[in-house]
């Protein structure tokens, strides 16, 4: 079943403003060309806990999942 | 379009610490209850707070809640009515305990008892040294707050809704409020939600400022629905500012670099906090230090293209402090301001952080509106907790971890006075009016419509910059003069929005842009109750009330100490007193001074 895409992005309205503006520039430019697949792996990633999410987008923590490290790439850079 | 109709005994919009702790109130008494949120529950904003809880526990140091009591009623700059903050400092006590039953994991004293922290504001015996009365959850408090109650929530068989905005307040020919309207968003289908009683814990509205540090979510909904049903809006000139927020992005650059050595320079490099207050600099208090800021920029000495922000330096430390003493900031420089500052200054802005004002309410959570020569009447079915509402116990001036206080003592109060309603039959399901979702389904419809509209991006970010330069930390006549007669103007430039996306499901655009419509009523009432109060009181700074023998800090209690009352319909302003009474007889009242520290 395909996911609904504005479903993920409105997911990706979160409680801290550091990850709003981070989401903010990867919907502006990232979030259109996604494929199926990573439209997948960023809607798994977007139920972590907010702090557990920044603390990886920013570096200060490690990956937790194979699944989410392309995503957290492209949040980093983006 | 069909509107389905739902029947539940209370209703609860928002689902932070306020709208949680309201809700389990009235589940555990056995109440049918629904909580509306447009995002999942343990992400509301309140996950944002880290500070701490104040509760006069006095496990670390000696203290009690006529200490607390003091300070809440100081911090407030005596705007604060003593009666609500009596009854907050008093109850903070029962309802830290009880999260810790709850499972909330405080942080602990070797003893076992819940660890407390100095912060601000906070003082023992009457302002004489710091007390440590905040009790926190490492830097998690407000995450940890929201999961406790949450799952507190789902074992009490709370109803969440989650991903429905609620569109409109639902009131009867006497004003009596029947529920709300509400927008799910996988469906795009409106619904009612009839009920007995209504909570309003729907946040603050930080987003109305350009620099803020709230999280998007923050668009004042319930503020901005009250305003439109005609429940008039309480003291909204208040606003904190914290005074380095990364100019452009908001998010705050702890005090913590200007203790490191950090200073503020303007265009020409100057260290200008050297005029301003000579012997602490850099290091002086909040207000200072954004006030000077804010004189340098509307003086044409601030920074970048556009001259809007100064720059916090610390390119003089070795790279070895900032990297071991300021890791965050270094990360946070980086991707939001795009400056390493071991290489390159920071640009900064005084930033919006908390709203003081909100839907004014009683201590017992009730929504209280002027009414037959009552100027605190209350409204029947209608009750509000939390940041948006106004109880008041903030003032003019917010102290530090008494906002995880206030959402935990007054989301509990307004869950109490509602289950005692309902058990004294004083809460009926009354008849709902033939046009109950009209005016929401005029609103989608006008959004559907709309042809050669406005963009809603756009009139946000004119809202925002306009607040941002007439409505900010510091306050000058004619600026605020200009600033009402613009924001008018944005006003009727969002009541045209136009989206392209028309689908129903999932459609974010919409959503936005009726947020907006809940944003522009929160800026209306900011910009017009600011212009009009000539004093200087708590966050609400103007240039033309400074410091004098006569009024100290620029406050005047003979004309001024008064609550502001702004009526959405014909931006007209009202006054009602400051209950400077406790709520016990036998409780002194604090008496009006200068507030200094």
């Amino acid at each position: 079943m395909s996911i609904n895409r504005g479903r993920v992005r409105w997911h990706c309205r979160r409680a801290l403003l550091e990850l709003d503006l981070v989401f903010a520039r990867f919907l502006e430019s990232q979030f259109d060309d996604l494929s199926e697949a990573q439209l997948a792996d960023l809607a798994d990633l977007l139920l972590c806990e907010d702090h557990d999410l920044w603390a990886m987008v920013n570096g200060r923590k490690p990956c937790e999942n194979a699944r989410w490290r392309e995503m957290i790439g492209l949040l980093r850079h983006c | 379009m069909k509107v389905a109709k739902r029947t539940f005994d209370a209703v609860i919009v928002g689902a932070g610490g306020a709208g949680l702790r309201a809700a389990l109130q009235l589940s555990e008494a056995g109440m049918k209850t629904a909580v509306l949120t447009k995002v999942f529950p343990t992400r509301s904003h309140t996950v944002a707070a880290q500070g701490g809880v104040a509760a006069s526990l006095g496990n670390s140091t000696e203290d009690n809640w006529h200490w607390h009591m003091y300070d809440t009623v100081k911090g407030s700059d005596w705007l604060g009515d003593q009666d609500a903050i009596e009854f907050m400092c008093r109850k903070a006590n029962e309802v830290v305990v009880e999260l810790e039953h709850y499972g909330m994991p405080f942080d602990r004293t070797d003893d076992g008892k819940i660890y407390q922290r100095p912060f601000g504001g906070h003082s023992m015996n009457y302002g004489q040294a710091p007390v440590m009365r905040s009790c926190a959850a490492a830097d998690r408090t407000g995450h940890a707050m929201l999961h406790a109650l949450y799952q507190r929530n789902v074992r009490a068989n709370t109803q969440f809704f989650v991903e429905w905005m609620a569109l409109d307040l639902i009131r009867n020919s006497d004003g009596d409020v029947l529920g709300v309207t509400a927008l799910e968003m996988e469906t795009g289908e409106i619904s009612i939600f009839h009920s007995r009683a209504t909570i309003f814990a729907t946040g603050g509205a930080g987003r109305i400022y350009y620099s803020s540090t709230n999280a998007f979510i923050n668009t004042g909904d319930g503020v901005g629905m009250a305003a439109r049903s005609g429940i008039p809006l309480e003291d909204m000139e208040f606003w904190q500012f914290h005074p380095t927020g990364v100019a452009g992005a908001g998010v705050l650059i702890t005090e913590g670099v200007r203790g490191e050595g950090g200073i503020l320079r303007n265009d020409a490099g100057e260290r200008f906090m050297e005029r301003y207050a000579p012997n602490l600099k850099d290091l002086a208090s909040r207000d200072v230090v954004s006030r000077a800021m804010t004189t340098e920029i509307n003086e044409g000495r601030g920074c970048g293209p556009d001259k809007d922000h100064v720059l916090l330096d610390i390119t003089h430390l070795s790279p070895e402090t900032i990297l071991k003493r300021l890791p965050g900031i270094r990360e946070i420089s980086i991707q939001f301001a795009g400056v390493d500052p071991i290489k390159a200054p920071i640009p900064v802005v005084p930033t919006c952080h908390y709203q003081m004002g909100g839907i004014p309410t009683n201590y017992r959570g009730q929504v209280v509106i002027p009414k037959d020569g009552d100027v605190n009447s209350a409204v029947v079915g209608f009750y509000a907790a939390g940041e948006c509402a106004c109880a008041s116990v903030h003032g003019a001036n917010r102290l530090g971890t008494n906002s995880l206080l206030d959402l935990l003592v007054f989301g509990k109060s307004a869950g109490e006075t509602v289950v005692e309603d309902f058990r004294t039959g004083a809460l009926a399901l009354k008849p709902l009016p033939e046009d109950a979702a009209d005016v929401s389904l005029a609103r989608i419809a006008r959004l559907e419509g709309q042809k050669d509209g406005e963009n809603v991006h756009e009139v946000r970010l004119d809202m925002q910059r306009t607040m941002q330069k007439h409505a900010g930390v510091f306050r000058f006549d004619n600026l605020l003069k200009e600033g009402a007669e613009l924001i008018k103007g944005v006003a009727a430039r969002a009541a045209s929005t136009e989206i392209g996306d028309k689908s129903q499901v999932w459609n974010t655009a919409r959503v936005e842009a009726l947020e907006l419509d809940n944003l522009i009523e929160v800026a209306k009432a900011t910009m017009i109750s600011a212009e009009a109060r000539k004093e200087s009181r708590g966050a609400h700074v103007r240039d033309d009330a400074p410091d004098t023998p006569e009024h100290p800090n620029g406050r005047n209690d003979e004309e001024w100490l008064k609550h502001t009352l702004w009526y959405s319909a014909d931006n007209r302003l009202e006054y009602k007193p400051v209950n400077l009474k406790p709520l016990s007889p036998n409780v002194e009242p604090i008496a009006l001074a200068k507030r200094t520290y």
